[in-house]
């Protein structure tokens, strides 16, 4: 059946089962290979985007789901201001390595900074302990997150 | 891990080759490149001087800087980014002598060719591998920087009539400052190729590096931010249809049955493809292909593994440890030094099978043509995929093309073609390009594995409690023997011992033994840290062992066994003095130390422990100190042992692949667990500061973790873990 979503503020139409995972629909029917396939069962995070501005695992989300909704993916999140910030942080802090996560990473952690500016040690586990690295850049993500939150505190 | 003890002849414990040895290592040819630049063809160093003399008579050069005529400076390198940051080390090495800009130099892929772009270090294997990007390159591409530096130079002095000795080089320019003149390299990459080659050109003193040991800013990063970068799971050539694949569930059966009937009603799903051993749905996105895969109705025939279980392959190996191996190293006389000794200590190790889990899953996208064969993936190894499509599709080498693309996680996973070969098998039944896309469980459950290893110790102590004899005999599978058959020589292959002989420690008697057991119905690979990964485990483990009996610090009982590696020995003394060793730690609290010389690279690591009263366990900190020669790029080698300690935590709390009537048992990451944020560690980094030549690191801080962490844990509670991953109900709190 043919169903349109919004991403990146554009509308797309698509034809496709509706218990579609959205995570195909993006990767495989529109072609933006940012949201990446890690597990298929929300246990690893590589593939968050936002629904409304909220994080979620594209791989379990149905197309017929999102209704209305604005889905806002890697290849948009540098536009708000939290996503830029947390991608500026990313390159400053040299946390990428093979960097096949880092999308999901960057769409949890700018959701979280946009919630929250000024996220504890505890928020940060909580926001992105769902986000798995195997090169182990957890660090590295930690400082970033707290270098981008340091930054919206000066007003930047 | 291979050919290391080759590698280490060379730039071993406190040695580093001569300034002659370098001149006769390197290989050069300079002249024109198409469309006018300087072309610089060098043939990187064999580690041995066997193959070295062999080699003398033809130059067979395996990497190639091109200087272009708008200053681009291009490297074609066989090495692949997959996150350990070769990308930008390698650059760094050729502009800190040629006097460029690293933002002027391009590295690009070199396509599959064996004879060109074999790895030394890997016995001319084109892979990325064993942590040695940087030690193969380290003296011939500043070399060739030099050398291309000295005739850019030349070609101005000759442009403007002035001695040589007059101008010098400088971000990518030449300049005479008597007259104020200058030019670009690009101006003179034409002139320059007409230059003689100079025969020896002095590279420069640690102390005059740019940019060699200062923190660089990574190359390949902001593509990485921003969802641009392509890996090999993102490639779209036009038409690309997506297949997913059910592979027997035990390694050696086959399809008895197929009812396609319910996958091919599925929305999408354009074709079944049907294997002798596997089954594959091709559709138009991979939703459609998981929703086919999951309607089809497939029976097996479980084959002779069926009854396959972890416990039958350990005890094949405990048994085969009752016999005679093949000896790695014997120093002394371990059955007299044993007889004598005052108390003798025993203690046997399991290691289990571990999956690589590498965050991209293993994928492979082809287009079968009649006659010729097209292949995208991202492989550390990218002939040995060219050769498996060859091999599968009964086409010459010359027909099949690969595009090599980023590798969202190597860890050996990607040395291997069985990927690859599967891919191409399926494309061969599609009209068109197919993406084959494994599931996670297809990737965990398919994986080639780290090889179980089972180890029997035994010591002598004298009266003081320092060791007077040290036996070890271990069984498991032979990676290195497989993936390169030239390396298993007199029943042994320098990675499986690597780790378990030539100890950093003084032993006066000491006899280790291999015996080789490839268990049935479960293929093994290389897996982060290698031979290492299990023999670092076992030797830390075992010395720490020895001290607790001798009631002794484990840190000081090391430390006296260090006098003749000096290196080895700094290594210890600063990590445990920057992990605040010795003060006592609250009750289920531990430290534990480890300390390797693996990769070329020395490293000490503390771990500090907390134990739950349910056994779980926490990893609060852990130190490092590292000595891995010349630093190249030292916000790289912090973020790799980072990454490798992460990864060794992995594999210490969690990593087990289990057997069960010959099926993997784990599936996806609640079944096979990795460290998350909140569970990683504080982690700090010491490098000691050194001019030796570099050592490996993207492996390193992996091997050590694991023992550094079980001794902590003894520390905390007193429990000896003998068997990896920690098991937690052992650790309980009695009452």
């Amino acid at each position: 059946m043919a169903i349109t979503i919004k991403v990146n503020g554009v509308g797309r139409t698509v034809d496709v089962d509706s218990d579609t995972p959205l995570l195909w629909v993006l990767r495989d029917v529109l072609g933006m290979t940012g949201t990446k396939f890690g597990c298929g069962w929300a246990l690893c995070g590589a593939c968050t985007v936002h629904i409304d501005g909220v994080a979620t695992r594209s791989c379990i989300t149905r197309i017929d789901s999102i209704g209305t909704s604005a889905v806002t993916t890697i290849e948009a999140i540098g536009a708000t201001a939290a996503g830029a910030k947390i991608q500026k942080a990313w390159l400053d802090r040299e946390v990428v390595q093979c960097g096949y996560c880092q999308s999901g990473q960057i769409m949890s952690a700018s959701a979280l900074l946009a919630s929250n500016p000024h996220p504890t040690d505890s928020d940060i586990d909580d926001a992105m302990s769902g986000n798995i690295c195997r090169c182990g850049t957890y660090l590295r993500i930690r400082e970033a997150i707290k270098q981008a939150a340091q930054s919206s505190g000066q007003g930047g | 891990m291979i050919l290391d003890h080759l590698s280490s002849r060379m730039t071993g414990p406190d040695r580093s080759p001569s300034a002659n040895d370098l001149s006769r290592r390197t290989f050069l040819q300079a002249g024109a490149a198409a469309g006018g630049g300087l072309m610089l063809s060098l043939s990187l160093p064999f580690a041995n001087s066997d193959a070295q003399a062999a080699d003398a008579d033809g130059f067979t050069p395996n990497a190639f800087i091109r200087i272009q005529r708008d200053g681009q400076i291009v490297l074609t390198m066989p090495y692949v980014e997959m996150g350990q940051g070769t990308y930008t080390a390698i650059p760094m090495l050729i502009a800190e002598e040629l006097e460029a800009d690293l933002k002027q130099v391009r590295l690009e892929h070199a396509p599959p060719n064996e004879k060109l772009y074999g790895n030394p270090l890997l016995g001319g294997i084109q892979a990325t591998g064993n942590s040695n990007a940087v030690r193969a390159s380290w003296q011939p591409l500043r070399q060739a920087g030099a050398i291309a530096r000295t005739m850019l130079v030349a070609a101005a002095a000759k442009r403007w009539n002035v001695d040589a000795a007059t101008c010098r080089a400088q971000s990518g320019e030449v300049l005479h400052p008597p007259t104020g003149r200058r030019a670009t390299y690009g101006e003179l990459t034409a002139d320059a190729a007409r230059m003689p080659v100079p025969k020896d050109v002095a590279l420069k003193r640690p102390q005059d590096f740019k940019l060699i040991g200062t923190p660089a800013k990574r190359l390949d990063t902001p593509a990485k931010v921003n969802g641009t970068a392509v890996y090999g799971i993102d490639v779209q050539p036009p038409g690309v249809k997506i297949a997913t694949l059910a592979q027997s569930p035990v390694f050696g059966g086959r399809v008895k049955n197929l009812d396609d009937a319910a996958a091919k009603a599925v929305k999408g799903v354009r074709q079944i493809v049907r294997l002798d051993d596997a089954v594959a749905v091709v559709a138009d996105h991979m939703g459609a292909a998981k929703k086919g895969l999951a309607a089809l109705k497939i029976e097996w025939d479980d084959g002779p593994h069926a009854k396959l279980t972890t416990e039958a392959v350990a005890g094949e190996l405990e048994k085969a440890t009752l016999n005679p191996g093949a000896v790695a190293q014997n120093i002394g006389d371990v059955d007299r030094a044993m007889a004598s000794a005052v108390t003798k200590v025993e203690a046997t190790y399991h290691l289990p099978f571990l999956a690589h889990a590498t965050m991209e899953p293993m994928n492979c996208t082809v287009h079968v043509r009649k006659d010729g064969c097209e292949i995208w993936i991202g492989s550390q190894a990218v002939a040995r995929v060219q050769a498996a499509a060859a091999k599968t599709t009964g086409l010459p080498l010359d027909k099949v093309v690969v595009h090599n693309h980023l590798i969202g996680g190597g860890f050996g996973r990607r040395l291997e073609a069985d990927g690859a070969a599967r891919a191409v098998q399926i494309a061969q039944h599609v009209d068109g390009p197919v993406k084959v896309v494994w599931t996670r469980e297809e990737d965990i459950q398919h994986d080639m594995y780290r090889p179980y290893w089972f180890d029997r110790l035994s010591a002598g102590l004298d009266a003081k409690g320092m060791p007077v004899a040290w036996n070890n005999r271990f069984a498991g599978s032979s990676v290195a023997s497989r993936w390169a058959s030239g390396w298993f020589k007199n029943g042994l292959d320098p990675d499986s011992t690597e780790g378990a002989i030539d100890l950093v420690y003084a032993l006066p008697n000491m006899h280790v033994e291999y015996v080789r057991v490839e268990p049935p119905g479960i293929p093994t690979a290389f897996w982060r840290s290698v031979g290492p990964s299990h023999n670092v485990f076992v030797t830390e483990s075992f010395i720490d062992e020895l001290a607790a009996t001798a009631k002794q610090d484990p840190v000081a009982y090391r430390l006296a066994l260090l006098d003749k590696t000096p290196r080895a020995k700094a290594v210890l003394a600063l990590a445990a003095e920057k992990a605040g060793w010795g003060p006592p730690l609250p009750e289920r609290v531990g430290r534990g130390v480890s300390l390797q010389y693996v990769f070329a690279t020395f490293m000490a690591q503390v771990a500090e422990v907390e134990v739950a009263k349910d056994g779980a366990v926490r990893v609060r900190r852990v130190v490092c100190a590292v000595d891995c020669g010349t630093v190249v790029n030292p916000d790289t080698v912090r973020a790799q042992i980072q990454s490798g300690i992460i990864f060794g935590i992995t594999a210490a709390l969690y990593g087990n692949i289990t057997l069960k009537d010959g099926r993997v048992e784990q599936t996806n990451f609640d079944t096979y667990q990795v460290l998350r944020m909140n569970e990683a560690p504080a982690i700090e980094v010491h490098i000691v500061q050194s001019v030796e030549p570099p050592g490996g690191m993207g492996e390193c801080g992996t091997s050590a973790i694991v023992p550094a962490v079980a001794n902590a844990i003894f520390a905390a509670t007193g429990k000896r873990l003998h068997k990896m991953p920690v098991d937690t109900g052992s650790l309980k709190q009695p009452g």
